[in-house]
């Protein structure tokens, strides 16, 4: 009941013998050591485990280790470069886009397939983007002006500004 | 949460595949994007001993718009078809349905074909399907079959794939003339499975005559439901605010739903009643556009 399995993560070979139940994320979390992914819910819910395979967007906690055998995983630890954080980093930091931090890494890794397929998104578009995704603590507008900026610094235009909106 | 243990085999050719199911028989389940099956093997409500993963087998995720129809590959996952400018211009309905299907990692995993396969009332797929007329392929070791889609859902979870059996392709066919179709469904929030949902196709003839309609509904009835009287109401009719009116109300008498936390039966047969005059209106508006 175990198999032998290879799955590049972040652009490293990981090979182990796993049991074929292993689920991804305690495969990233237990046996390469990443612990960056979250379990939040455990059920398909939350996004809390949002994972990139083969640059698509993922929930690890309802995908088997067995069926990545040979496939590109990228997590929040493969985000940033000797060149310093990526932009969805850079946008969530300074737009204060996040509170506790625990839905973060997934977030983080669903808007970056958000901004691949869709460069310039309305703020409709990002909100439905990130409908898999939970956060309690946000309130999400932040993690609306994060990806706005992200976009930004991608594409190459102007940075929106941080100051944070106040509400009359 | 963890499945139980299971053994799991990746078949690269749809032969080996057929060659496993036949080995292992009923301890066999088929595995295409599970994220129906491995949510129900962490809860233990499924405890197959065997998966065969049709992830690895080329030639099941592809779409084509061949000979007057639609063939869409059981593997495609909903997110091609989402994001699939051919289908979704002259089939809007997968625009419609797959923005309320669960959430975009959902859908970069589920499959049409495990949406189908899956023999759920709830899942958004089967009412479309319904709506749209479709017919499914299936495969065993000796033979392809069509099956109409009416004959497709036999009771709760059940379908009519047979062990050793693996649902290869669906086929819409694309009407010649004038045709619109949509679909809806009230969800609790975003990502949760319909209180009910309702799908519809309609075709029209050069003097805005109805020549058929498609109406499929979503979770209030144990299988995957046609609304045959509303269909009935409208075909033959130039559609007008009364028929759209009559066919809702049909619709909303015809089905059967439960009551469970997503609402009582009463409050689930207004819901079909409403989504049935709205999403008429809409198919018939893409249709006269
Ligand atoms: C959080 C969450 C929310 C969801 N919300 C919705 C929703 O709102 N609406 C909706 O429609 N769905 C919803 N789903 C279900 C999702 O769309 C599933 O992915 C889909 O129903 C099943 O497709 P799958 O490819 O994942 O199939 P799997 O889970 O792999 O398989 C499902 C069943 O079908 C069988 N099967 C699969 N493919 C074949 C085949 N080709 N031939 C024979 N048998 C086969 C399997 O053996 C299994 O019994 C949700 C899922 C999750 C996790
Ligand atoms: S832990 Fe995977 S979706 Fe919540
Ligand atoms: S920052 Fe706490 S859950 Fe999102």
């Amino acid at each position: 009941m175990t198999k032998e399995i290879t799955v590049t993560i972040n652009g490293e070979e990981h090979t182990h013998e796993v049991e074929s139940r292993t689920l991804l994320v305690h495969f990233i979390r237990e046996i390469a050591e990443l612990t960056g992914t979250h379990i939040g819910c455990d059920t398909s819910s939350c996004g809390a485990c949002t994972i990139l395979i083969d640059g698509k967007s993922a929930k690890s906690c309802t995908i088997l280790a067995v069926q990545v055998n040979g496939k590109n995983v990228t997590t929040v630890e493969g985000l940033a470069t000797t060149e310093g954080v990526h932009p969805i980093q850079e946008g969530f930091k300074e737009n204060h886009g996040l509170h506790c931090g625990f839905c973060t890494s997934g977030m983080m890794m669903r808007c970056v397939e958000l901004l691949e397929n869709n460069p310039n998104p309305t703020e409709e578009e990002i909100r439905w983007g990130i409908s898999g995704n939970l956060c309690r603590c946000t309130g999400y507008n932040n993690i609306v002006k994060a990806v706005q900026y992200a976009g930004a610094k991608l594409r190459g235009d102007e940075l929106p500004s941080t100051e944070p909106v106040f509400v009359e | 949460m963890i499945p139980a243990n299971f053994d799991y085999h990746a078949p690269s050719t749809l032969d080996e595949a057929f060659k496993l199911l036949s080995e292992l028989g009923d301890e066999a389940k088929i595995l295409a994007g599970g994220h129906s099956l491995i949510p129900m093997m962490k809860l233990r409500f499924a405890e197959p001993e065997h998966l065969v993963d049709l992830g690895g087998i080329p030639g099941l995720n592809t779409v084509s718009m061949e000979n007057g129809s639609l063939h869409i590959g059981a593997m495609v996952k909903e997110a091609e078809l989402e994001h699939n400018a051919e289908v979704t211009s002259k089939f809007p309905i997968f625009t419609d349905a797959a923005k309320l299907i669960a959430d975009p990692q959902v859908r970069n995993f589920g499959t049409l074909g495990g949406n189908l396969a899956h023999g759920d009332a709830a899942n958004d797929q089967p009412a479309v399907m319904l709506a749209l007329g479709a017919s499914v392929e299936i495969t065993n070791a000796e033979e392809k079959r069509t099956v109409d889609i009416n004959d497709f859902f036999y009771g709760f979870y059940m379908t009519a794939i047979q062990e050793g059996e693996i649902l290869t392709n669906i086929s819409i066919p694309v009407p010649a003339g004038k045709f619109g179709n949509a679909y809806s469904k009230i969800e609790r929030k975003v990502g949760d499975y319909a209180t009910g949902g309702v799908a519809v196709a309609l075709e029209l003839d050069d003097s805005g005559v109805c020549t058929r309609a498609g109406i499929g509904l979503t979770n209030v009835n144990p299988t995957p439901m046609r609304a045959e009287r509303s269909e009935a109401a409208l075909v033959g009719k130039v559609i007008d605010a009364a028929a759209i009116a009559e066919a809702a109300q049909m619709a909303s008498e015809d089905c059967n739903p439960s009551d469970d936390l997503r609402g009582d039966s009463d409050y689930k047969r207004r819901v079909i009643r409403s989504l049935t005059k709205k999403m008429i209106a809409k198919a018939l508006e893409r249709a006269q556009a």
